[in-house]
């Protein structure tokens, strides 16, 4: 028996263990044996707790106390004052106005979060089969194995309703169905792990802080479609999601979780982990598929469709990581239960990573069609300092912009897709009123046609066009047309292109010009960011009543364009300027602005230049 | 050497990622030369031409000598949002390079990626396998000079 | 593990060593460790505890502690809390009265009444 009173739950999820975590966890180690308490404490390093911003995060159990930004220096006291007198340390809590947070669950990034897919996460020791277990893991394993046939799973899955996770929002019993129906010597079953959107992070979480879950999801759906094998294709940026699915397959095969006749019932199956090389398009399902046979992960049109055609030929389904994570669930709290959560058509709950300029940034899980405003400004805490509400991203890279009139738009996928964005795999990146549009629809174009893999023209030629439209537009050689030349560049990209890549690169374009159309004018009309972001588009300027002529600007110059003197202080020479901004970090009494629009002195000599190189022509 | 790499793998052209990712991995200079694909050629029995339209279609693989820390910084909107480019700015100046080169000493190499899957943290760079979040200039710079050190 | 009722015993097992996570709790020992409760030897008491509950495989108690509770006349103070009765507030305690207590109050559901200070909330 052991003689533990406490769990110290510490956050080891990519982001905590990027701010410090594991030289917290070997402080604690080093404290705790100093005070003689080492046997007394259980120290667990979970998945993702969800609020990275905070990070290190930790909980400490029984009384459940919650401790944000925890510093190598902080254990010492943690221990001493927490552990031995308990006195929790409330200057490491969470500050709400006036009241400190102490527990986990009265955290007001927690409260309107619904866990399903996340449910174990950052609650129990990921790499801990038993504590799996005792959260209920591979119940509906065995329940699925050796009380239901193929086709009643497929039935409660579609009861549920549950839709993929990965982009599409595909009903997922569709797809087993169909491999179901498929006679086949072999078929095989594959999660998607490839997670490339940026600023999603939901699939490596769960991967990392409850890969078992993973696992079960996959099993379940092997034995309803008949697969005896499966892969889990997992981006090579995840070093740690690999490590911890295979150790969960090498856990499941020790027991007889896995393996031959699982549970007595027959029901055999495998699995592998496979790794990708950094190819974003490999997240497409055809492409991973080219990826795991060892080829270029170029998608190939369709049909033929994996369920038909897939890995090696045969009967294949696809899987996003989250959405194998809610299977098992969904099995011991029943189709109904999850069908009672989200709106008509988008049942139960998902995960959402929230980023950008947003005070509480991390993995939030809620009910579906909840609205955008409760979860910016309620889960995510709204806005950081005095900034206003601008824009969100949706859907990653291929998703679209909504602005403050959206607010209201529940988050589901159909309501999404009306408006111009999707729901993607769940990234929310929100932006304040410091951003410009335009530049931001140039750098999601700029992610796109890096990314694509460049098999079919629309997407490798048209996007291309699209960016060099945005480069110029922002560059100040922005011409009447421009816009309408993007959209209709857009509009056919999106009806040509092979694969979803391709189809969805132009929506931040389109729906920022929908949106947001004023800026782009302003920029090719008046050739000024009023945001002052695109640089070639705004100038610095010295305000002689302010400067104190104390000369640090000048010396700070990297192109010597700033010239003055104490008494006639100083002034920027703006043909020479290279915008780096080092004299308005520098000035000691801030007497340099950021100015909208190209100065005078520049746009004369961008004139005179063009007029020469016309002249030289001739 | 790239023979007994080959070695641990089963002759099956499915095994070609992870046999180039070997490769790359174990070199000091974290590259795939010439002679290296010429012997997974011969080992997996496909053509060179096959194994170069692979290695440069993903982007982690690299056909030149590079440093031996990879300093890989985020360049996806999410970090970018939150000031990546300022972190370029100091590490290109503090390194002395531009993206896509290694310093003369041989120490680091400067590349930039796609998303890491740790914005909550932007931005963000992955030293290595090491990934650093919630960067400001000042901690980037403490960040090489500490790996500076170290070796 | 071949069957479902293999899992369950795996399952209990270790539910059981999470319990501190909030699990099947029956009774739950608070022990007071402020200054002066350890100044009085808190610590020693906390320590008797978990030893007695380790030695005899009780595995539905959990030992957790909190602050000072301004008793500091009868430190240490230990109250046991059981799910639908009043909270039991013993002080005064040390490692020989712990060892009754969990004996007569804990194993054997009698409260022992000589070291009671307060009853209820
Ligand atoms: C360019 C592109 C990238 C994609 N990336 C991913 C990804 O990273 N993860 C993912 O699960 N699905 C991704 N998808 C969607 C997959 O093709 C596929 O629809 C999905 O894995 C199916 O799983 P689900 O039905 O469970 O959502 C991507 C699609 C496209 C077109
Ligand atoms: S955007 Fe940089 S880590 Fe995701």
């Amino acid at each position: 028996m052991s003689l533990k009173r406490i769990d110290l739950l510490i956050c080891c999820g990519s982001g905590c263990v990027s701010a410090g975590a594991l030289k917290i966890k070997e402080r604690f180690h080093e404290v705790l044996a100093e005070h003689n308490i080492a046997n007394e404490v259980n120290i667990i390093e979970t998945g993702c707790m969800g609020p990275c911003d905070y990070g290190p995060v930790m909980v400490i159990y029984p009384e459940g106390i919650f401790y944000k930004k925890v510093t190598v220096d902080d254990v010492a006291e943690i221990v001493a004052e927490h552990f031995v007198k308990g006195r929790p340390v409330s200057r490491l809590m969470l500050q709400d106005e006036e009241k400190t947070i102490a527990a986990k669950k009265d955290v007001p990034f927690y409260q309107k979060q619904v866990k399903v897919a996340l449910e174990n996460c950052g609650y129990i020791n990921p790499e801990s089969l038993d504590e799996y277990i005792a959260t209920g893991g591979y119940e509906a394993l065995g329940t699925v194995l050796t009380e239901m046939k193929p086709q009643d799973v497929i039935n409660v899955i579609k009861d549920s309703g549950l839709r993929g996770r990965g982009g599409g929002g595909f009903p997922t019993h569709i797809k087993w169905q169909m491999v179901h129906d498929n006679k086949s010597d072999e078929k095989y079953i594959i999660c998607n792990g490839d997670e490339g959107d940026p600023g999603a992070f939901m699939d490596r979480s769960l991967l990392e802080g409850d890969p078992h879950r993973v696992l079960e999801g996959m099993m379940i759906a092997a034995y309803a479609m008949g697969a005896t094998n499966g892969f889990f294709y997992i981006r090579a940026e995840y070093p740690l999601a690999i490590k911890r699915i295979k150790m969960a397959i090498q856990q499941a095969k020790e027991v007889g979780l896995m393996g031959k006749d699982v549970f007595g019932s027959g029901f055999c199956f495998d699995a592998e982990v496979r790794t990708g090389a950094g190819a974003f398009v490999c997240g497409e399902e055809m492409a991973l598929i080219h990826s795991i046979e060892g080829q270029r992960g170029n998608p190939t049109p369709k049909p033929p469709y994996p369920a038909v055609q897939g890995l090696w030929g045969k009967p294949t389904v696809v899987n996003n990581v989250e959405t194998l994570g809610n299977i098992s669930t969904i099995f011991r709290k029943g189709a109904q239960w999850f069908a009672s959560m989200g709106t008509e058509k988008s049942k139960g709950t998902k995960v959402f990573a929230l980023t950008g300029d947003i005070k509480n940034t991390g993995l939030v899980e809620v009910p579906m069609g909840i609205t955008l405003r409760e979860l910016i400004f309620d889960v995510g805490g709204g806005m950081i300092g005095d900034h206003k509400f601008k824009a969100v991203q949706l859907g990653g890279p291929s998703g679209g912009c909504l602005t403050v009139d959206h607010l209201d738009t529940g988050v589901d996928y159909e309501s999404l897709k009306e408006r111009g964005a999707m729901m993607g795999s769940g990234g929310v990146i929100v932006m304040n009123d410091d951003k410009c549009m335009v530049n931001v629809a140039k750098f999601f174009m700029d992610f796109c046609v890096e990314e694509s893999c460049g098999k079919c023209s629309p997407c490798r030629i048209g996007l291309k066009q699209m960016l060099e439209i945005l480069e110029r537009i922002t560059s100040g050689y922005g011409r009447e047309g421009d816009i309408e030349e993007l959209q209709r560049l857009g509009e056919s990209i999106s009806k040509l292109s092979l694969c979803g890549l391709g189809q969805t690169a132009p929506n931040p374009v389109l729906s920022t010009i929908r949106y947001f159309r004023d800026e782009y004018e302003a920029h090719i009309r008046d050739k000024s960011c009023s945001n002052k972001v695109c640089l070639d588009l705004m100038h610095f300027n010295i305000d002689k009543d302010r400067c104190i002529g104390c000369s640090l600007c000048a010396r700070k110059c990297p192109v010597t364009c700033i010239t003055g003197s104490r008494e006639e202080k100083y002034t920027i020479n703006q043909v020479d300027c290279v915008k780096c901004g080092n004299c308005f970090d520098v000035c000691p009494v801030k007497a340099i602005d950021k100015v909208p629009g190209i100065h005078p002195a520049v746009a004369a000599n961008r004139e005179a230049l063009k007029k020469a190189a016309h002249n030289h022509e001739d | 050497m790239y023979k007994e790499i080959c070695a641990k793998y089963a002759p099956t052209k499915d095994n070609l990622i992870y046999i180039l990712h070997e490769i790359q991995d174990t070199h000091p200079q974290h590259y795939i030369s010439g002679e290296a694909v010429k012997d997974v050629s011969d080992y997996l029995k496909v053509p060179e031409n096959h194994i170069y339209g692979v290695l440069t279609f993903y982007s982690m693989y690299s056909t030149k000598p590079r440093g031996k820390n990879i300093i890989r910084l985020c360049e996806s909107p999410p970090c970018y949002i939150k000031g990546s480019d300022n972190i370029l700015r100091k590490l290109k100046s503090i390194l002395g390079v531009s993206v896509g080169e290694t310093t003369k000493d041989g120490k680091f190499t400067l590349e930039l990626c796609a998303c890491l899957g740790v914005c909550g943290n932007a931005p963000v760079m992955m030293i290595n396998e090491d990934v650093y979040g919630d960067l400001s200039e000042e901690k980037a710079e403490e960040i090489i000079d500490k790996i500076r050190g170290r070796n | 593990m071949k069957t479902l009722a293999d899992l369950k015993k795996i399952r209990e097992k270790a539910q059981e060593d999470m319990k501190l996570r909030g699990g099947n709790v029956r009774i739950k020992i608070v022990v007071g460790m402020g200054t002066s409760g350890i100044a009085m030897g808190a610590r020693e008491v906390m320590k008797t505890f978990l030893e007695e509950i380790a030695a005899r495989n009780l595995t539905d108690v959990m030992v957790t502690q909190t602050g000072e509770k301004g008793l500091s006349s009868m430190e240490p103070v230990v109250d046991l809390i059981e799910e639908g009765k009043p909270k039991v507030t013993y002080g005064n305690m040390n490692p020989d009265k712990v060892k009754k207590v969990v004996v007569e109050h804990i194993v054997n559901g009698r409260v022992v009444s000589d070291y009671v200070v307060a009853t209820g909330n």
